[in-house]
């Protein structure tokens, strides 16, 4: 094994799997690996795009350094992801992020979602934190080690945005009446998007013991979901479920206007280096 | 006697023997402690100054914000939304060290969103380009840490301490600035004229960061008396140009002075005329984001007032379960 191949799997504090560590294996993830790995490399850096947003804008300064944290940690994720993904075709994870259009995206829709208010914000947190960490908790085990060691990486940070999201849903479901009908609205807007998250394409089957099969974390997913909601005396909305389609690059209304920000300035200076 | 009179008495007298340390800890370049007494204007001015910082940090965060959206590698995004994480954390610091001169932090944001309190005007200028972004961490954030190294030995301690912290991040926002700058310095021949805008427009502005010069700065002296101002505006000015005319040259582009000279005699960079109405006006509200940063920041308070509310009601609820099951 290359010094740089031993380095992706590094995964000691210190010493952490960087994107620039994947840029460097030898090895090319399969095409279908690759594919996956947009999957999870898109959600995380849609998902910090929005969280960008929050920074400066928080109410409180405590949750600006929050927020901007998970953001953080996602752009991370989404790097790697996205770097290995791009190893597979000859791209590096800026080719991928700026210059794909919407159709080539395979983000869910649940990401894609507008921040609202603060309610609505935690109510997607809440989601995905406990959806990624179901999800990264098994894909440390994966039979990719690239994959299981960005899994392994990630985990560990998506579990602090997990304990984040839980104790703002207890505080704001049994603060005031304001934040608690705040919350109970914020997760109505938020649970359309929660069905596709589970949704099994046909590349999971292509995938064996590299992917981790998305309908197999619905029953841990809401084992956790319940818990947290009865704590917070707060219901599991009961609203229709929503088509979704992004991992087919069929996307909400939403991610043209947050491609068109992500990537405008790299997209008005193609080809240069920043 | 009273024993309001006696009160009175031994309080003066406390005040004499605290008065008597103070002047000691200072003449022997101290520190200052927040449970030692402290003269009331020592109080007023650092709680003043201390503020101030921490509102520039926060309102400081908005200009470079504007681009973490629209950064143009996902390296640079991550480093940018550190950065601005930072500014964050340094505010929450320098609130948390003015707290212990007696203000609330609530109460100097107050201040902050009534248009009382002040902070550094350079953040009223707008940030247009992503070249600004270098602009800002080179230029604005490498006077920040001019004015800020010798603050690291203030005598008051937990404005001291947290200074020391601060220089330390200061120092790679400004690496990360230069290294922006370097990037578009070398890049396509739009990227270098990018670059020499931004330095165009963001160098007189961060001159003017260290403040009016000596002879119109009243309260420098004093501050300088008490051992939290080493420098006067005009030497650390100075001494800001001298470091940017060395590293302009590594970057390849030009600073907009060809007044910049160093004068033998008095061992000084010069520099040319600044336009101190400009400061005056921008210091005055008059500058071009004045209104929107202000705006900005009241709307960020006053939407998030009801999650701060959440979270007291809930604590408020917890400590009774608490003590009810206790």
């Amino acid at each position: 094994m290359s010094e740089a191949n031993a380095s992706a799997t590094r995964i000691t504090p210190g010493n952490a799997l960087r994107p620039e560590d994947i840029a460097l294996l030898d090895t090319k993830p399969a095409d279908a690996v690759a594919q996956y790995a947009l999957w999870l490399g898109d959600d995380a850096l849609i998902l910090a795009q929005r969280l960008g947003w929050w920074i400066s804008r928080a109410p409180e300064l405590e949750e600006d350094v929050a927020l901007a944290n998970i953001a953080l940690d996602q752009i991370g994720h989404a790097r790697s992801f996205l770097t290995y993904a791009g190893r597979a075709w000859d791209r590096t994870e800026d080719d991928l992020a700026y210059f794909r259009r919407e159709p080539e995206f395979r983000s869910v829709h649940l990401v894609e979602q507008p921040n609202g208010d603060f309610a609505r914000t935690i109510a997607r947190q809440f989601v995905v934190a406990l959806y990624q960490w179901e999800l990264y908790s098994r894909l440390v085990h994966s039979s990719d080690p690239t994959l299981a060691a960005i899994a392994a990486k990630a985990v560990k940070e998506v579990d602090y945005h997990r304990d984040h999201s839980i104790q703002w849903v207890l505080r704001l479901g049994q603060g005031t009446e304001e934040s608690r009908r705040r919350m109970v609205a914020g997760l109505s807007l938020t649970w359309p998007y929660v069905e596709e998250l589970f949704a099994d394409h046909p590349l999971v089957d292509e995938l064996g013991d590299a992917g981790v099969r998305p309908s197999s974390l619905r029953e841990p997913f809401d084992a956790a979901v319940q818990a947290v909601l009865a704590e917070a005396e707060l219901e599991v909305p009961q609203v229709p479920g929503s088509v979704g389609g992004g991992r087919l690059g069929r996307h909400s209304e939403h991610l043209g206007y947050i491609l068109a920000e992500l990537q405008v300035l790299a997209r008005e200076y193609p080809g240069a280096s920043w | 006697m009273t024993t309001t009179a006696i009160d009175a008495r031994s309080r003066e007298d406390h005040d004499a023997a605290g008065k008597r340390q103070f002047d000691e800890l200072i003449a022997q370049d101290s520190r200052i402690e927040p449970r030692d007494w402290m003269p009331a204007d020592y109080r007023k001015s650092l709680t003043r100054q201390i503020s101030q910082h921490a509102h520039s940090e926060i309102i400081g965060m908005q200009p470079e914000a504007n681009w973490i959206t629209r950064a143009p590698s996902l390296k640079r995004k991550a480093v940018l939304m550190a950065k601005v994480q930072d500014e964050a954390g340094h505010g929450l610091y320098l609130y948390s060290a003015a707290e212990t001169l007696g203000t609330p932090r609530d109460r100097m944001t107050e201040d902050l969103i009534a248009g009382k309190a002040r902070y550094s005007s350079i953040f009223n200028y707008p940030v247009l380009t992503w070249a600004d972004i270098g602009a800002i961490g080179w230029l604005v954030d490498g006077a920040a840490i001019c004015n800020q190294v010798p603050l690291c030995r203030a005598s008051y301690g937990p404005y001291g301490r947290a200074m020391v912290r601060i220089c330390k991040e200061e120092s790679f926002h400004q690496r990360q600035g230069f290294e922006i700058l370097l990037e578009l310095a070398n890049g396509t021949p739009e990227q270098r004229a990018m670059a020499q805008d931004a330095v165009n427009r963001w160098y007189a502005p961060s001159l003017m960061m260290f403040g009016p010069p000596d002879e119109d700065s009243p309260n420098s002296q004093q501050s300088m008396l008490w051992n939290i101002k080493r420098f006067s505006n005009d030497e650390l000015r100075s001494r800001f140009v001298g470091m940017m005319v060395e590293q302009v040259r590594v970057l390849g582009l030009e600073l907009p002075d060809k007044d910049v000279r160093f004068n033998e005699e008095t061992g000084r960079w010069e520099h040319g005329p600044l336009d101190w109405n400009e400061f005056k006006e921008v210091l005055a509200g008059r500058g071009p984001c004045n209104a929107q940063r202000m705006e900005r920041r009241r709307e960020a308070h006053e939407d998030g007032a009801w999650v701060r509310e959440a979270a007291a009601a809930y604590a408020e609820k917890q400590a009774l379960k608490h003590a009810q099951a206790a």
